[in-house]
């Protein structure tokens, strides 16, 4: 288990994260989501105890990252943000490199290797030189030697950057399967790989976690609103406006006369839905719904709604 | 210990799998093979000393082009954060790195020992003891300079900026020896005690004192010293 404990870290006057805490628990996988520059991969590289941070703690199993680095650091596997790697080595050499020190005994390394080899896709490259290889092999050679001594722990740092759509879906795969087993930490700015690959996901957005929980429950929460679009003819205007006074529950975002009718956009609380009342003011006013029909609000807009209160503020 | 064995190996291996480490080994064998042949015939004496006067300088831009990328490259390409981020102590990566330059610097002096066979084949009455403290004296300056260079390259991740600190800093030792006449009787102790010209010259007469050896040793420790401090400081950047 890992307990992040009112983690921060400042860059000289800037603060890139800002007392974050979570818990997470074996067998998940875990999606950091937040915009570039949100604090992400400096979250992640505190974990790793690459780097240390200016207050707070990272526990594994109760065991204090700062205090035995080197002896966590032998249950994680790390994929770090730009995938940095010797391009004059080739990939076989790199990856018998990196288990030589993460002390995979040498009768072991074959079927190590071959394991990583076969689940990462490198059949190809294996014994060719890292720098004449494609960005997606990188990618994965980067995978493989995170995944070579087969941790108990995964950090990726935007694992599938570079991947064509097809291998994207490999790895999403090969990232699920590994998250029955271990704790897999991913980060992406991308929601929709987040959404289609972890168990939860944790926003983050300026240094501070702006939501936690799985997709579902991010979007069952009670504060998402439910965007209700209409078309309607012979509406008057102020009779439109008026409706706000009648339903107080709901927000009409925008009107617009499209030729014969009028499209009206209503935002309303998901727990509180107006619908029925909506539709007996139109019969009471003598409106013809052409057309009702109600749009959830999707991750992509709660994320959009959590980075941006913060953004507007700052611009 | 086992992990600076492992770092050691790739270092080594990486010198050799790029042209870098043929061009300094052919380069260093012209410059010094020219500089020793012309004088040696010329002053028929059968020892290697013009060889040992000469590689020192050949060192000053030598050394630091073989250890300007140890650290400054990891840094620049970013590969510090996967190693960094191994079960492995800062302390044995440095020490693996350092040592295969140390490496590289004693296989670029085998590649003058052809001047001891003509020494062996031309010369009489030939002071064997004399060329082996003298050679490991080369050594011994070797690895001082690659300590010094080491840690200029810790110090930045540009190899060109750690190159030209390197040379600095190790001209400022070389120096050492040269400006005694200008110093005061007060500060030319202190100064030519810091000289490595000074003690390598103790060596190169045949003497192994413990004094020159304690010298080497600790201007070594005290660059991998400040070296691993460097590489650790990234944690609080």
């Amino acid at each position: 288990m890992i307990r992040v404990e009112n983690l921060s870290k400042n860059y000289g006057p800037v603060k890139a994260v800002r007392s974050i805490s979570f818990d997470l628990d074996d067998g998940q996988v875990i999606g950091f989501l937040g915009a570039n520059g949100a604090g992400k991969s400096t979250t992640l590289k505190i974990m790793t105890g690459y780097i240390s941070p200016t207050a707070g703690n990272v526990y594994y199993n109760d065991h204090n990252i700062q205090e035995n680095t080197s002896e966590i650091q032998k249950d994680i596997g790390y994929l770090p943000e730009l995938n940095p790697l010797y391009g004059e080595m080739r990939v076989h050499d790199y990856l018998k490199f990196i288990s030589e020190i993460r002390g995979i005994p040498k009768e072991n390394f074959k079927s190590s290797f071959q394991k990583v080899v076969e689940e990462c896709a490198l059949n190809a490259v294996a014994h060719r030189t890292i720098g004449n290889c494609s960005k997606g092999y990188k990618q994965r050679i980067g995978l493989a030697a995170a995944m070579i001594h087969d941790p108990k722990i995964l950090i990726l740092d935007e694992p599938v950057s570079g991947l064509d759509p097809n291998q994207i879906v490999e790895i999403r795969q090969l990232i699920r399967k590994l998250g029955k087993e271990k704790i897999v930490i991913m980060s992406s700015h991308i929601l929709q790989e987040i959404q289609a690959t972890v168990d939860r996901i944790i926003i983050i957005n300026e240094g501070s976690i702006v939501a936690d929980g799985s997709s579902d429950s991010l979007l069952s929460d009670t504060n998402a609103k439910t965007e209700l679009s209409m078309d309607v003819e012979n509406a008057d205007e102020n009779d439109i406006n008026d409706m706000k006074a009648i339903i107080p529950s709901i927000d009409i975002s925008s009107i617009s006369k499209e030729g014969t009718y009028t499209k009206i956009n209503i935002k309303y609380p998901k727990n509180n839905d107006p619908r029925s009342d909506i539709f007996k003011y139109a019969v009471d006013k003598g409106w013809t719904i052409l057309e009702m029909f109600a749009t959830k609000q999707n991750l992509e807009d709660i994320f959009r709604n959590l980075t941006s209160s913060n953004e507007s503020n700052n611009g | 210990m086992g992990n600076s064995l492992i770092i050691f190996k790739r270092e080594l291996k990486s010198f050799f799998d790029s042209p870098m480490a043929y061009v300094f080994l052919v380069v260093f064998a012209l410059l010094n093979g020219w500089f020793f042949t012309t004088t040696f015939f010329l002053y028929g004496q059968s020892d290697l000393r013009t060889l040992f006067n000469i590689v020192p300088l050949v060192y000053l831009f030598f050394v630091p082009g073989i250890t300007m990328g140890l650290i400054s490259r990891e840094k620049g390409l970013g590969t510090i954060e996967i190693i960094s981020t191994l079960p492995i102590e800062d302390r044995d990566i440095v020490i693996g790195k350092y040592l295969s330059a140390v490496a590289l610097i004693s296989i670029a002096l085998l590649s003058t020992s052809i001047h001891f066979i003509t020494l062996v084949s031309f010369g009489t009455s030939i002071d064997y003891g004399a060329v082996f403290t003298g050679y490991l004296g080369l050594v011994l300056v070797g690895a001082v300079y690659a300590s010094i260079g080491i840690f200029s390259s810790s110090v930045t991740d540009n190899q060109v900026i750690s190159f030209i600190i390197g040379i600095a800093i190790i001209f400022v030792f070389w120096l050492f020896d040269k400006v005694l006449v200008f110093m005061p009787d007060m500060l030319a102790g202190i100064i030519q005690y810091l000289s490595v010209e000074y003690h390598l010259s103790n060596i190169s007469r045949g003497v192994i004192d413990t004094r020159n050896l304690i010298y080497f040793g600790s201007v070594i420790g005290f660059f991998l010293f400040l070296t691993t401090r460097l590489v650790e400081s990234r944690r609080w950047s």
